[in-house]
């Protein structure tokens, strides 16, 4: 059996009420979502905090909606909510392929959006759609609400813009009509973090890359995104040859370390590889969306 | 002898005798109403926790422990020091500090001088609650003087080497065996060597040498190892609750450790929530609870966690093998040599019989008929945890079926022969049995070219490899497996095998009701095989007894009788026998009653399932329920019978049985990725006979999916300071259905000729005949890139890096 540290527990009934509790407890309080992450680091003494704020209660805080333009996710939508969300497939396949490929059905259940993207693993996978997908990330604190765009939230491994006090919201992606997306990851075994995973979304029209996002994870890619191979691909063909040179363009600005799951060479390689392999699929479901309105 | 004859149906819709049904245990443990040791609570229990080492190799220079005795709820807090204090009245040693190990070696209950990997027991504390007691673990304040690790085996024996034993007076790193061996060997190291050379020499020969290891691997059981010591002051009983899977063993090495006396000690293995060897030696933290329990004069419970029990108990395999193949151009095969370097961490702790310091890996040459075999096992200390069992592997077969089944791999690579047929023409042939293998076992039966043909046709052999050719002109990349493989379990005979000096034998008691109704103790102990099932079935078959009316005890000593417990896929082959031996005692007594009865001579009498009736007159009979009433009726018994039916046996085995396999593995490699998708198992058991034949296709499900777990992601490995990467379920990765096919499995029944019921045993098959099988597909697969050989686990990462010409070394941190 596993033990953790003596710890308080209490349960927020509202964003302003966990909020003043946390603001009462200082850096000793820590925001317990689905605890798949924290609950475990606590058991191994790895997490210590005195006191528990439990925010499952909040129903502000759920929900996946279309407003105006945007896709908004709250911070407790759990992982089997974005997975089975057909709101999110139609727009975004990305987070299907994404969420099937995350740990496994009893982690989904209770593991959230928000305790994923704020744990912040070098790993996480929502990180890397998110990056692909160019989201906002929305954050309150006792003044008020502020934005922060994906690309910018990460401060390092395990560390965000969200600071002590604070309670990320929701996160909001930009619909893009047309586009195509699409995830891929190797695992070692179905459950386990990636080794390295890719994502992108990208729109085409008039025969070219009019938008292109690539996210990548577990390997080191700063803000688990490569703008330069993105940069290259706008405005050129889709072809087999420029998504290869956006791919390895991609990998040479990753910069893994070897652990368990693998040595750099491997998982630099796996950045190109994934990377290709998403985009390709990607720019197919983008060019047959494409078809689709203009036979229509 | 086999299942092929008609099974009547009981009442309660169970075939009476062999056949499937479900297991009778699972109604509980569906429920959730098993009863393991974390469940044993007992009035004023108190609980524990170990501080373990952060080293691997560390010179202890103070431990204080007095922040951690002042914390409120603890009760106690012993360290090795405390310990050595104890004096032990005992040929063992002469303080509590050490222990004995399995293998006659010793090992630290509590570290004194030194900690010797990482991991170690270091300190016990006692407390009210397992909160506090961990609370208290991290009061204590050790002072470590960290020393050189020896993490590579391969380095260990260097001259330069710091010397882990030095606690024993050793200067080096060899282990010295209870016979003073530091190699073992078995089969004919100068007929072997002659051999190979004649093969080298000759044109139309070729020999093979490959290097393959079997990396570190833990067994890892649902439910970690913990026990509940219980000393009653007054009567002077100890009451041991404990995970064990040998508890008569078990009992007696604590009789000697303790300087108990024997009949004072009572062990209880609950329910076991997986074993797989696990279970098998005795920890520290089994030893550490009875103190516990003689200190506080309470109750104490230790449970270790997951990573605890990952870091600390019986690992398994650590074997660095270099084989060498002979054979003729046309694939005759000649002779194996091989040479291990065996890798035994800290204290040699690994559990064989006392002739067997390799366990059974001399069962190498594997089920082809060649003359010439020779191997070399040379075991080092490193500083890594102690090896408590072989695992799942019938005594380190595991290891001598991958050795075997990779060579022969090679060998068919290199020859440029189906690998399938190069095995088809080396197999033993039927009437070659008993056959005496050249490392000198006699294998009891088999008709191995039968059951890898069945194999073949399921798998559709030859239609797989016409696709492969497709695939491959492609550039898609499906690899086809082959692993055939013999094990050789059911230790003893006890003339020849023994833990400890205790002869492997195992007694059995079966009681009669006047009802009819029966009860069978047994030594051996289920970790979720279903023995209250199976053994019931075997009395079901012997007397006619509905399996629903028989209850099966094991796993307490006060209520069964002496014998060496399950590990080795030991309980079939001899408890199985005892079964049925036991049975047909009671139903030779019982014809002595019927005759009384039926006021005829014992000779007049004729046995039809569940009847004694008298020849050729049918309707004069008495069913064995009657007769069990007669028994202790007022019936005049005669002469040799005093009145119920019950009966004892002990099972010494004359022989060991050898149940075998052809197993088939389909798998697709994406060379993009390294990964390896295993598309189908195909699995051809012979075990004889089949007492459950749904409980045998559990046995081997369970056991494919352990070694496609080996084959594909299952490691312990270390860094060079000492650290353990695979300490957490995080790290060490277990297999799940999503990496498993729907098993494909098929069968063919060649009963053991000197085993009563004809069975052989198959708890540990697919584990030692999976991951050669695994293994083989992958480099199946990879062969149109040059690979031949890499070492589990193939983990995406070590596929593709063997693609580019540049494997991973397995067993350290990846670099
Ligand atoms: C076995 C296993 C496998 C896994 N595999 C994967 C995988 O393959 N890919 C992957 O991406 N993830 C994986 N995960 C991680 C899993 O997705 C996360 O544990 C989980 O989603 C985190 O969310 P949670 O709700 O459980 O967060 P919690 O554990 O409750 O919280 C995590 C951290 O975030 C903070 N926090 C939570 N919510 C908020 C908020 N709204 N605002 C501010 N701070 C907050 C908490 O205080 C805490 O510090 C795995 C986890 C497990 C246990």
């Amino acid at each position: 059996m596993q033990t953790p540290a003596p710890v308080d527990y209490v349960r927020a009934t509202s964003v302003a009420d966990a909020l003043s509790l946390l603001q009462q407890h200082g850096d000793e309080a820590r925001l317990l979502a689905g605890g798949h992450s924290l609950l475990p680091m606590m058991k191994l003494r790895l997490a210590r905090p005195e006191i528990l704020v439990d925010i499952n209660d909040l129903d502000e805080l759920r929900g996946i909606r279309v407003d105006g333009n945007e896709i908004v996710i709250g911070a407790m939508v759990t992982h089997a909510e974005i997975l089975n969300s057909p709101i999110l497939f139609e727009h975004y396949p990305i987070f299907r392929e994404a969420e099937k490929v995350i740990a496994d059905p009893i982690v989904r259940n209770k593991g959230t959006m928000g305790g994923s993207m704020c744990q912040a693993d070098p790993a996480e996978d929502l990180s890397a759609v998110g990056a692909a997908l160019r989201g906002t990330v929305v954050i309150q604190n006792a003044e008020g609400r502020r934005t922060v765009p994906m690309r910018e939230f990460h401060e390092g491994p395990y560390e965000t813009k969200v600071a002590d006090g604070e309670i990320l919201v929701e996160v909001r992606y930009p619909i893009l009509p047309g586009s195509g997306s699409a995830y891929e990851k190797v695992e070692r075994r179905s459950g386990d973090w990636a080794v390295c995973a890719a994502g992108a979304c990208v729109t085409i029209s008039g025969g070219v890359f009019s938008s292109v996002g690539i996210g990548i994870g577990a390997v080191n890619a700063e803000h688990f995104t490569a703008t330069g191979a993105e940069a290259f691909l706008v405005g050129k063909e889709p072809t087999a040859e420029n998504i290869a040179t956006a791919a390895q363009m991609a990998a040479d600005s990753c910069d893994p370390s070897a652990d368990q799951r693998g040595p750099a060479d491997y998982k630099k390689h796996l950045a190109m590889e994934l990377t290709k392999r998403a985009l390709t699929r990607a720019a197919a479901a983008a060019v047959a969306v494409h078809l689709t309105k203009n036979g229509a | 002898m086999t299942a092929v004859q008609e099974v009547p149906i009981s009442a309660g819709g169970n075939p009476i005798g062999f056949g499937s049904m479900k297991r009778v245990e699972d109604q509980r443990f569906v429920r959730g109403q098993g009863n393991y040791v974390d469940d044993v609570n007992l009035p004023g229990m108190l609980h524990s926790a170990i501080l373990r080492s952060p080293w691997a190799h560390a010179r202890i220079k103070s431990i204080d422990t007095s922040a951690a005795e002042a914390l409120p709820g603890v009760i106690a807090v012993l360290t090795g020091k405390a310990l050595e204090g104890i004096p032990r009245p005992s040929l063992l040693g002469d303080n509590f500090a050490w222990m004995p190990t399995l293998s006659y070696d010793t090992q630290a209950v509590l570290a004194t001088d030194k900690v010797r990997f990482q991991g170690q027991e270091v300190a016990f504390v006692i407390a009210e609650s397992r909160y506090i007691a961990k609370d208290a673990v991290e009061l204590i304040d050790v002072d470590y003087e960290p020393l050189e690790p020896v993490m590579d085996a391969k380095r260990a024996m260097d001259p330069g080497a710091p010397v882990i034993r030095d606690d024993k007076g050793q200067t080096d790193n060899s282990i010295t065996d209870v016979h003073g061996h530091k190699t073992w060997e078995s089969g004919n190291a100068i007929s072997t060597a002659e051999a190979i050379a004649r093969a080298e020499a000759d044109p139309n020969c070729v020999v093979v040498t490959q290097e393959v290891m079997y990396p570190r691997v833990h067994p890892a059981p649902m439910e970690t190892c913990g026990s509940v010591a219980h000393m009653d002051k007054v009567t002077g009983q100890l009451t041991l609750y404990t995970t064990s899977q040998a508890p008569h063993a078990h009992r007696t090495v604590y009789a000697m450790v303790a300087g108990l006396p024997e009949q004072k000690i009572r062990v209880i293995s609950p329910d076991i929530g997986g074993g797989f060897g696990n279970k098998v030696g005795v920890y520290p933290g089994y030893v550490l609870s009875i103190l516990g329990t003689i200190v506080t004069g309470k109750p104490v419970k230790w449970i270790e966690d997951r990573g605890e029990n990952l870091m600390s108990t019986s690992f398994a395999r650590d074997y660095h093998m270099t084989g060498k193949i002979a054979a003729t151009k046309d694939g005759k095969i000649l002779a194996v040599d091989v040479d291990v370097l065996a890798d035994h961490g800290a204290f040699n702790g690994v559990a064989q019989p006392t002739n067997y310091p390799a366990g059974f890996f001399h069962i190498f040459s594997g089920s082809y008929d060649y003359p010439d075999a020779h191997c070399k096992v040379t075991p080092v200390y490193t500083n890594k945890a102690p090896g408590g069992v072989a695992y799942a592997c019938s005594f380190r077969i595991t290891e001598a079926v991958y050795v075997i089944e990779r060579l022969v791999d090679c060998l068919a690579a290199e020859l440029g022969m189906d690998p399938a047929e190069l095995r088809l023409k080396n197999l033993l042939k039927p009437e070659q049995f008993p056959y005496t293998s050249p490392t000198g076992w006699v294998y009891d039966s088999g008709q191995y070219e039968k059951t890898m043909r069945v194999a073949m046709e399921i798998a559709g052999y030859d239609e797989l490899r016409r696709e492969q050719a497709e695939k491959r002109a492609r550039g898609e990349y499906m690899g086809i497996g082959i692993s055939f493989f013999t094990e050789g379990v059911g230790a003893g005979p006890r003339k020849d095998m023994d833990i400890l000096g205790l002869g492997m034998a195992d007694g059995i008691e079966l009681r009669v009701h006047p009802t009819g109704k029966a009860v069978l103790r047994l030594s051996v102990m289920s970790q979720g095989q279903g023995h209250e099932t199976t053994y019931a079935q075997i009395v079901a078959h012997e007397l006619g007894i509905p399996p629903e009316d028989i209850d099966v005890v094991n796993g307490d000593t006060d209520q069964t009788p002496f014998g060496l417990g399950t590990y080795g896929s030991r309980s079939m082959p001899v408890s199985g026998a005892a079964a049925a031996i036991v049975s047909r005692k009671v139903k030779e007594r019982a014809r002595i009653v019927a005759a009384a009865a039926l006021e005829c001579s014992p000779d007049d009498l004729e046995w039809e399932l569940g009847r004694w009736s008298v020849k050729g007159d049918k309707e004069r009979g008495k069913t064995i329920q009657e007769i069990a009433l007669l028994s202790h009726s007022s019936l005049e018994l005669p002469e040799g019978v005093e009145g119920h039916l019950d009966a004892t046996a002990v099972y010494n085995p004359p022989n060991l049985t050898y149940p075998y396999g052809a197993y088939i593995c389909v798998v697709d490699v994406d060379p993009g990725t390294g990964v390896v998708k295993v598309r189908r198992f195909i699995a051809v058991d012979d075990c004889g006979t089949r007492v459950n034949p749904m409980l045998v296709d559990g046995q081997v499900h369970g056991g494919i999916a352990d070694g496609i777990g080996m084959a594909l992601m299952e490691l312990i490995a270390f860094d060079t300071d000492g650290n353990n990467l695979g300490g957490s379920f995080m790290d060490y990765l277990l297999p799940t259905s999503m990496e498993c096919p729907s098993f494909e499995l098929g069968e063919t029944v060649t009963p053991s000729p000197h085993h009563p019921i004809g069975a052989k045993g198959v708890g540990e098959s697919a584990t030692v005949g999976s991951p050669a099988a695994v293994v083989n597909a992958v480099m199946d697969a990879l062969a149109p890139f040059g690979v031949r050989h890499a070492d589990m686990p193939l983990t995406p990462s070590n596929v593709w890096r063997a693609i580019q010409g540049n494997p991973i070394r397995v067993d350290m941190a990846i670099e």
